[in-house]
């Protein structure tokens, strides 16, 4: 170590080091400030590369690319309509039947499981997210659809007085198996997201409320869900970004029929699953893969958007009320949650 | 213990008068007297709590040994004592909010007046309604506003919401919240004052009309006003409830108890009449403790 | 004197709670039926697959008699995904080095983090598309859909999960140990390598490791990229399978015995994947920095 001069500067580093020591540290600094440069350049160029691409079918069929709903491979008429409808109806099935559920399950977790069971039980229901979306697209193909068939049918015949839920004839393949798979793919992370949630309400609040001669469910009610109320809403936004670029899953088990569902079980279509199940078949054709393109966009741009605005609201969701106070770095703040709520008096 | 010590405690605890009427010239810091508004006196007598045999446990260890207390009715009882004396444990169990604590339980007799809270079958959610609890750093409902809190236990046995009115009004006349905070009900709790805050805590286990009310250090982390009004407060409380206090200013526990009890590692050293511990107490260990000596 | 009695707790109260306790309970349980299921059903009907020929042969594509076994899509998910992580870990640590010790919370460092929070939402399949305009279609390197292509895909996603974690990791590290490095003089290169990286190892080998499973279960960045092909290779510069892509089509056939062995492979998919979460929290476990 070179120390040329012993100047107290009242800084860090008292000592002056020759330039040559101290090129490793900014090779080391520039590096990676390059890297990250670099990657932000790429996703730029991509995001470009993209609009690109998808020009040739915007300019044909302008903005009825995206309202209108024609889509029909065979002579060549490219309006998504039906598959914006789609990704939606399966991402509101997946949102309406998962999120529940996720946030039970954390309420569990983080409330009345046992605390030496808490972490095996997380572990467990974080598992579900270990299988890949492939292998849900499989069993739902040979397990789940041919399984929950009778079933539907009971449903849509004995609820038939319902519009668009029941009176149909469900088909083997069809939007709600394709929502119930997305809500079991959304769980661990909109639980895990919760019980992050849950965790930060501070104890004291939760006392407050028991001592008063509330019971458990009354506590919860009371001092935990209103606190965690926001937080939970970003992570149900979480899943929902994830419900709507899921591809592979959906595809297997939606039905692929370009088509406004006229029931809750009937085939339907997605944004992502009309770019795995067409591309091949689109290749040579321009107007078509163009077409796929732009429903890559414009799932990009969607879920660019849900995803933005659900990370404010895990920001808001975990940072201590008490202090009313935001954290200081957003990304931190989803660990940093526990750090939050420290400090005495 | 000093002479000095001796007189500066007995002069400080004959300077706190019991409310008798309102405040002659400026010895009172506040100005107002708080309207406070008299809840029909409960059949003519006060709660007394006893404590017997009681034993606290967090997981294996055993922390709280055979203690015995007698908290008489409407009046203060403060327990004083190093960190660690097991204070707060015993006083959490008082309203069997200590085995809320994974892995922690009790065991022993706590009796308000004859009811055991420790007995078979006894609903614990029926206990805490019976005795209240105020915390040590003031812990309103962040999502709530200042009606809303002191309401909350109210709306837990679904009071209609013309009573639930008027006793969260009289509720907060009665902490001498009203003035300050009327014209602002529907704000958060949390937008108020660490003092103001406390008082709200306490005008919501009021609310709900308790017979005793615990205090965990209720002052600690407060400022020395602030502190003073919520002693005040509990001077004025006291003709109501028996309150049970942890605290570790002795000064404090000098003002407004009426009996103290010191405690170290778990058990019960001495009891006796504020006065008495502070200027005469019998055991040598209780004696260093008020004197300085350690802890 | 009146004495105390306990105010009776209202039996609807009563009953509202138990309720709802149950039914937190119950949502659990549910919460869980769907994996036993698909783990059941994994084993009942892959293991009835794997045998010596499953292992040792590559699918064939054969529209009668043994379609073959499974062996060039499993190794080639090993290659690419192997390749893959040698793109990201280096790179995603080396972003959260940066965000850490040298951004912190300037204005292009919490862009930086964004935009890596921003990544983890984009759909795998939008970063295939990505890929394959860029390298596939205009055929950079030689040829169209290549394992590296794929790899590189898959990079991507896995990027901001070891970013992310990463940077979680190095946080981790103790201001006070820095500190009192640089404080000996140590110059910041040095206490990066020396002292931050080795004390926040196990986190970063956990988070990578969990990518890395990230990694091996996607199907759609590699449709666009690599397009799977049956016969074995080692040759990166060349289409390659790979078990989410050997899975997906085995779906899609129409014979039995083809959609039998997508069973198969999934059981060693996702057998692979949870060995890297054991792993990866075996390894959390013996970390030195919480």
């Amino acid at each position: 170590m070179d120390a040329s001069a012993a100047t107290v500067t009242g800084d860090r580093s008292v000592l002056e080091r020759s330039p040559a020591a101290r090129l490793p540290d900014r090779i080391l600094k520039w590096g990676l400030t390059a890297l990250a440069v670099l990657i932000l350049a790429l996703l730029v160029y991509f995001f470009v590369r993209l609009i690109g691409e998808s020009r040739l079918a915007f300019s044909k069929f302008g903005l009825s690319f995206i309202f209108a709903n024609n889509w029909n491979v065979a002579t060549n008429t490219y309006e998504a309509w039906a598959l914006v409808v789609g990704t939606l109806i399966t991402s509101a099935i997946a949102l309406l039947l998962g999120v529940p559920v996720a946030v039970a399950t954390a309420l569990f977790l983080t409330e009345l499981c046992p605390v030496r069971l808490r972490s095996g039980f997380a572990v467990m229901v974080d598992l579900l997210a270990a299988v890949p979306s492939v292998v849900y697209g499989l069993w739902g193909v040979f397990f789940l659809c041919p399984k929950l068939l009778p079933a539907e049918k009971w449903f849509a015949s004995t609820f038939s007085f319902i519009p668009w839920i029941g009176g149909g004839t469900p088909t083997l393949y069809n939007v709600f198996i394709a929502g119930l798979i997305l809500a079991i793919m959304i769980l661990p992370i909109v639980s895990a997201i919760s019980r992050e949630v849950l965790t930060t309400v501070p104890r004291d609040n939760k006392e407050a409320a028991l001592a008063l001669g509330a019971t458990r469910w009354e506590m919860m009610r009371m001092a935990v869900l209103p606190y965690s109320k926001a937080g939970i809403a970003g992570g149900a936004m979480l899943g929902l970004g994830r419900a709507i670029g899921e591809t592979i899953a959906v595809v297997l088990v939606v039905g692929n029929a370009p088509q406004i569902p006229k029931h809750l079980f009937n085939q339907g279509y997605t944004l992502a699953a009309v770019i795995a199940n067409e591309f091949g078949e689109a290749s040579n054709v321009a107007i078509h893969s163009s077409a796929l393109f732009a429903c890559g966009l414009v799932l990009f741009v969607l879920t660019l958007f849900v995803n933005f605005f659900a990370r404010r609201i895990v920001v808001r969701g975990t940072t201590d009320k008490r202090r009313r106070r935001l954290p200081r770095r957003k990304g931190a703040a989803k660990v940093a949650a526990p750090a939050v709520e420290a400090g005495s008096g | 213990m000093t002479p000095d010590e001796t007189t500066k405690t007995t002069s400080e605890a004959s300077d706190r008068q019991p409310t008798d009427g309102p405040a002659s010239g400026s010895t009172r810091p506040l100005a107002q007297v708080p309207d406070v508004s008299v809840r029909p006196a409960r059949g003519g007598g006060g709660h007394a709590v006893k404590v017997r045999g009681l034993n606290a446990y967090y997981g294996d260890l055993h922390s709280i040994k055979g203690v015995d207390l007698d908290c008489p009715a409407n009046e203060v009882t403060a327990l004083i004592g190093p960190s660690g004396s097991g204070k707060s444990t015993v006083v959490r169990c008082i309203n069997r909010m200590h085995e809320e604590i994974p892995g922690a339980r009790a065991e022993g007799s706590v009796t308000l007046d004859e009811l055991d809270v420790y007995g078979p079958g006894v609903d614990v959610t029926s206990v805490r309604r019976l005795i209240g609890m105020v915390f040590q750093k003031p812990n309103p409902f962040p999502t709530m506003s200042i009606f809303d809190n002191v309401a909350a236990g109210l709306r837990l046995t679904g009071t209609k919401s013309d009573d639930l009115r008027e006793l969260v009004h009289r509720s907060l006349r009665g902490v001498g919240l009203w003035d300050e905070v009327k014209d602002r009900l529907n704000e958060p709790g949390i937008g108020l004052s660490g003092g103001q805050q406390q008082r709200l805590c306490i005008a919501r286990t009021v609310a709900v009309e308790p017979e005793v009310i615990l205090m965990d250090e209720p002052a600690s982390a407060l400022d020395p006003v602030s502190t003073l009004k919520v002693e005040e407060l509990i001077d004025e409380l006291k003709e109501r409830y028996t309150i049970v206090i942890v605290t570790h200013n002795m000064q404090q526990a000098a003002r407004i108890a009426d009996s103290t009890v010191f405690m170290l590692d778990g058990e019960v050293i001495e009891v006796g009449p504020t006065n008495d511990i502070f200027t005469n107490p019998k055991d040598e260990r209780t004696e260093r403790y008020v004197s300085g000596k350690f802890g | 004197m009146t004495v105390s009695k306990l105010p009776e707790i209202s039996a609807r109260r009563r009953r509202t709670d138990k309720f709802m306790r149950g039914t937190l309970v119950a949502a659990f349980v549910l919460a869980l039926i769907p994996l036993v299921l698909v783990i059941y059903y994994l084993i009942y009907k892959g293991i009835g697959t794997w045998s010596k020929s499953f292992f040792t042969t590559d699918p064939n594509g054969n529209f009668f008699g043994y379609p073959g076994g499974a062996r060039s899509a499993i190794l080639g998910s090993i290659e690419i995904v192997g390749l893959a992580s040698l793109i990201s870990i280096p790179i995603g640590i080396g972003v959260a080095l940066y965000l850490v010790e040298y951004g912190k919370q300037t204005a292009f460092a919490n862009f930086v983090r964004y935009l890596t929070d921003v990544m983890t939402g984009v759909p795998s399949i939008v970063f295939g598309l990505f890929i394959y305009i860029v390298l596939v279609e205009a055929k950079v390197g030689g040829s169209g859909f290549t394992a590296w292509k794929g790899s590189i895909a898959v990079a991507l996603l896995m990027l901001p999960v070891v970013a992310r974690s990463a940077e979680v990791v190095l946080l981790l590290v103790p201001g006070s140990l820095r500190e009192a490095a640089l404080a000996l003089g140590a110059p910041r290169w040095r206490v990066v390598w020396r002292i931050v990286l080795p004390t926040a190892r196990s986190g970063l080998v956990t988070g990578s490791l969990l990518a890395i499973a990230r990694g091996m279960g996607e199907t759609a960045p590699l449709l666009f990229t690599t397009a799977g092909v049956f016969g074995l290779t080692f040759n990166l510069n060349a289409q390659m399978n790979a078990m989410p892509l050997q899975i997906y089509n085995d779906i899609l056939s129409p014979r039995t015995e083809v959609n039998n062995r997508a069973w198969g492979i999934a059981l060693v998919l996702v057998t692979l994947i949870l060995i890297l979460n054991l792993l990866a929290r075996a390894v959390s476990r013996r970390s030195r920095v919480a």
